[in-house]
């Protein structure tokens, strides 16, 4: 992976922003006009320094949330933003300290920050209704409360869809002992989707339309390719489930580049965010993802990432080439530049509408060269929970889309695409228990659930289009659109699997009991819950204090959904029980499921939902350890 | 249009109140939203042939809507056509809505009233299906099945097949209507989105009276089947 010779080339010209081809550039949905109109921007055509993260540090903080006119697109628009800072100011604390932050809410509606996996007294955790009652317009809140870990970590709006609009911003945390982490020189960088339009609108415009922002559907010239290429009967073979279902395997993204403008530190990619190292240094990069809606895949091409943290909790070292990034999710990665030259720090969405992009450079004169983005992934049978190969589809009982009932399904077999019309009857017999699914066999620390998937009486119904009949497991799968990289790009992706605590575990219990948890939704009516029972309707998930209980989470749907839960850690079941790594959220990829083990150590109420925002409102549960 | 907001308001006010929920994470899971869609508003290309529209337009929930739908077609005063239909509609499985309540033709007069039964929802291979029984207030009956497909030819332009067949239970002398089979409509449509709410469009229309409305038509000198090529817009907010 080596370069011979230097790729840079002299940023005397123009912009770097002119270095994108057209139709990346399109795709990024940045206009070039944007470049003089960009607020934040020092002179694009001199030295090409970005804007930088603020950095704040102490343990008193005055912090307030304020509309800001901004323009990313060449369009005004207004943000929410923190201290007029966009994102808000990085927050650098240290362990074993109290921090107290005064957070002043100048909005016109209710506010709140949350800090995102922090440990902390529940009625610090910013969660409106839930640990306290919100920031009224014009009112101060004071948070106040002890430092207990360290890494990098970030916070943000927990009201409304203030997070889309740039409430947020990053916190560093150094160790109060050595920092097993040796490095030079860090960066902090966080990553983020803007769109001009409200967020409010982007939600009704998706209820409305679930494919409102889907400009990669499959068209009538692909089919012909496809004919071409596979025959008709394998054309035929291949789309009929994907028909039958109602479903498309090019749904990859909700919300896509059509509206957004992906950033890296405030800055878009028509005029990148650039950071400097000197040859031999070991620089440690925070990656935040701190987007409402996109998942990214990073890479530095030319570089080798060597991932030490994960949401801020310290891994056994694993060198890489790729990862992805679920939403909130936070990685830390020592890289050491050779010799003098400019890298790309490359994150592409999931879907690969668009990019964003850093400049990471020995010389602020180099500027490094734009890699091509990589093929849209497209679904899979196996993204829907079933493998194909050499499975025999008479035993299907999928797609009974008719009007008939449901006796008689085999749900071991599966029952998705349960669009019967009788759905509704089924609800006899129904559990009403909602999640609280004890079962009795429970697997060994470390290594996952080895139980049955079960689906509800709560999965039927209108609210839910898909069951995943054979969840595959999460944990070895780089993810969709990342599955041949190796093969074919000779990338080493990190996979779940690959993260092992650098610290033993901390409770060495077995899981007295295990929660199975159903993601679930209808793409179509853009509905989004769990168990098939949205936030509004759902009971609490209750944990006694101080149980050691494995969630189990399935997941019912194509989309990935990241998932957080507050005040405790996600201790993720990778296979090594002696270092179960700790992590405040956890992607579930499409049609798999995942186990982590939890420590129920913090009385009070917590939340708990999936951290893409318009799936949040659904797809959520209140959490009560008492 | 107004009437029917106010009467869409209220329903929705009432199934807020009784659907109202503290949302913790901040925002609402199932806001109220409304939807107007301008299926169609076009124009034969011909001087003599008739103007038409079909609007449909709700407010409500992710289960719960109340729906109005009216189409009309307008050639001189002696030809026009106006349906109104106002239902309420609740989601009974993953992709289909039950929906019921009343329709009444405006035009041509004599005016009909009708109670509404229907299923609207998309079946398998992206079906788009409207299938709707009537009872009228003398004890007619009538079905009407829609069907739509959208075919992409690239992600903006996209061409629409529709078909659309209506039959009565009984023949309604006043309106030269005949039992059975009356008439069936297929249009192919293709449009441009200019954005995903507005596209104009160019279309090609076909109808043709079948059985005892045919022959009625016939028998007053009318043709029983036209066709005509047309160019519209589809918008919808």
């Amino acid at each position: 992976m080596t370069i011979s010779k230097p790729s840079h080339e002299k940023l005397n010209k123009s912009s770097s922003g002119t270095v994108l081809s057209r139709r990346q550039f399109v795709f990024g949905a940045s206009a070039m006009l944007a470049l003089t109109t960009i607020p934040f921007s020092k002179n694009a055509f001199a030295s090409a320094i970005s804007q930088s993260l603020t950095q704040l540090s102490g343990k008193v903080f005055d912090l307030s949330i304020d509309y800001k006119t901004v323009n990313f697109t060449g369009t005004p628009a207004r943000a929410t933003v923190i201290n007029q800072l966009f994102p808000g100011p990085l927050l650098r604390w240290k362990e074993g300290e109290t921090v107290t932050l005064r957070v002043k809410n100048n909005l016109d509606h209710d506010s709140s920050l949350h800090w995102h996996g922090m440990i902390l007294p529940t009625e610090m955790d910013g969660v409106p209704g839930l640990s306290f009652a919100g920031i009224k317009p014009g009112d101060t809140f004071e948070y106040t409360f002890p430092i207990k870990q360290s890494g990098t970590y970030w916070y943000h709006s927990h009201s409304g869809f203030q997070e889309q609009t740039g409430a947020y911003g990053a916190i560093v945390i150094d160790p109060k002992e050595a920092d097993p982490v040796v490095f030079d020189r860090e960066h902090v960088i966080m990553l983020s989707d803007w769109s001009d339009e409200a967020p409010e609108t982007i939600y009704a415009n998706l209820k409305k339309q679930s494919d409102y922002y889907n400009y990669s559907e499959r068209t009538t010239s692909d089919l012909f390719s496809d004919i071409k290429k596979q025959g008709l009967v394998n054309t035929w073979r291949a789309r009929s489930m994907w028909n039958q279902e109602r479903m498309s395997d090019r749904d990859i993204s909700d919300v896509t580049g059509a509206t957004y403008t992906y950033l890296m530190n405030g800055n878009s990619p028509a005029q990148p965010w650039q950071a400097l190292f000197k040859q031999g240094e070991k620089v440690r990069l925070r990656f935040i993802n701190s987007s409402a809606m996109t998942i990214f895949d990073v890479r530095i091409p030319g570089l080798k990432m060597t991932v030490v943290a994960s949401d801020g909790q310290n891994v056994q070292p694993i060198t890489i080439d790729e990862f992805r990034m679920g939403v909130a999710e936070t990685y830390d990665v020592i890289v050491e530049p050779k010799m003098e030259d400019a890298y790309c720090i490359f994150v592409q969405s999931i879907d690969r509408s668009g990019y964003t992009l850093g400049n990471f450079t020995s010389d602020e004169m180099f500027t490094a060269k734009i890699p091509d983005m990589d093929p849209m992934p497209i679904l899979g049978h196996g993204d829907m929970g079933m493998n194909m190969e050499g499975m025999d589809h008479s035993k299907m009982a999928m797609g009974s889309d008719s009007m008939s009932g449901m006796e008689g399904m085999d749900h071991s077999q599966m029952a998705m695409g349960s669009g019967s019309m009788a759905g509704m009857e089924g609800m006899e017999g129904m559990d009403h228990s909602q999640s609280n699914t004890v079962i009795p066999t429970l697997g060994l620390a470390g290594y996952g659930s080895n139980n049955e998937i079960k689906h509800l009486e709560s999965e039927n119904g209108p609210q839910v289009d898909m069951q995943s009949g054979m969840p595959q497991s999460g944990l070895n799968d780089p993810g969709i659109g990342l599955r041949d990289h190796q093969a074919n790009y000779n990338r080493k992706v990190l996979t779940y699997a690959d993260l092992k605590g650098l610290h033993p575990t901390h409770d060495k219990r077995q899981p007295t009991r295990e929660i199975q948890l159903h993601l679930t939704g209808n793409m179509n009516r853009y509905m989004w819950s769990i168990n098939g029972i949205n936030f509004a309707d759902s009971a609490p998930l209750e944990l006694a204090y101080n149980e050691r209980v494995r969630i189990t989470l399935v997941n019912d749907t194509m989309m990935i959904h990241p998932m957080h839960l507050h005040g405790v850690w996600s201790e993720l079941e990778t296979g090594d029980p002696d270092y179960i790594p700790r992590k405040h959220t956890v992607m579930v990829q499409p049609g798999s499921k995942i186990s982590y083990l939890v420590t129920a150590d913090a009385l009070g109420q917590w939340a708990y939902h999936c951290h893409l925002l318009y799936h949040m409102p659904g797809m959520f549960r209140k959490v009560v350890i008492k | 249009m107004k009437n029917f907001n106010s009467l869409g308001f209220t329903l929705a006010m009432a199934m807020a109140s009784a659907m109202s929920s503290l949302s913790y994470a901040g925002a609402e899971d199932d806001p109220l939203l409304s939807y107007v869609a301008i299926d169609q508003l076009e124009k034969g290309l011909e001087s003599d042939d008739p103007t038409s529209f079909s609007v449909q337009a709700w407010v409500g929930y992710d289960m719960d809507k109340i729906w109005l739908k009216t189409s009309g077609e307008y050639q001189n005063s002696d030809e026009q056509d106006l349906e109104v239909q106002a239902l309420y509609s609740h989601a009974v499985a993953p992709y289909w809505d039950m929906q019921m309540g009343l329709r009444r033709d405006i035009k041509p007069s004599p005016s009909r009233d009708w109670l509404v039964l229907g299923f609207q929802g998309l079946a398998p291979y992206f079906f788009d299906i409207d299938g709707t029984f009537f009872v009228g207030e003398k004890g007619q009956t009538a079905i009407r099945l829609g069907i739509e497909q959208e075919w992409l030819i690239t992600q903006k332009l996209i061409l629409t097949p529709e078909f659309e067949v209506n039959a009565y239970g009984k023949s309604d002398d006043e309106l030269n209507m005949g039992s059975g089979l009356t008439d069936i409509n297929a249009g192919l449509r293709l449009k441009y989105e200019i954005t995903r709410k507005f596209a104009p469009y160019i279309g090609i229309d076909w109808s043709k009276k079948f059985g005892a409305t045919a022959d009625i038509a016939r028998h007053d000198g009318g043709s029983v089947s036209n066709s005509q090529f047309v160019m519209g817009v589809t918008a919808w907010f």
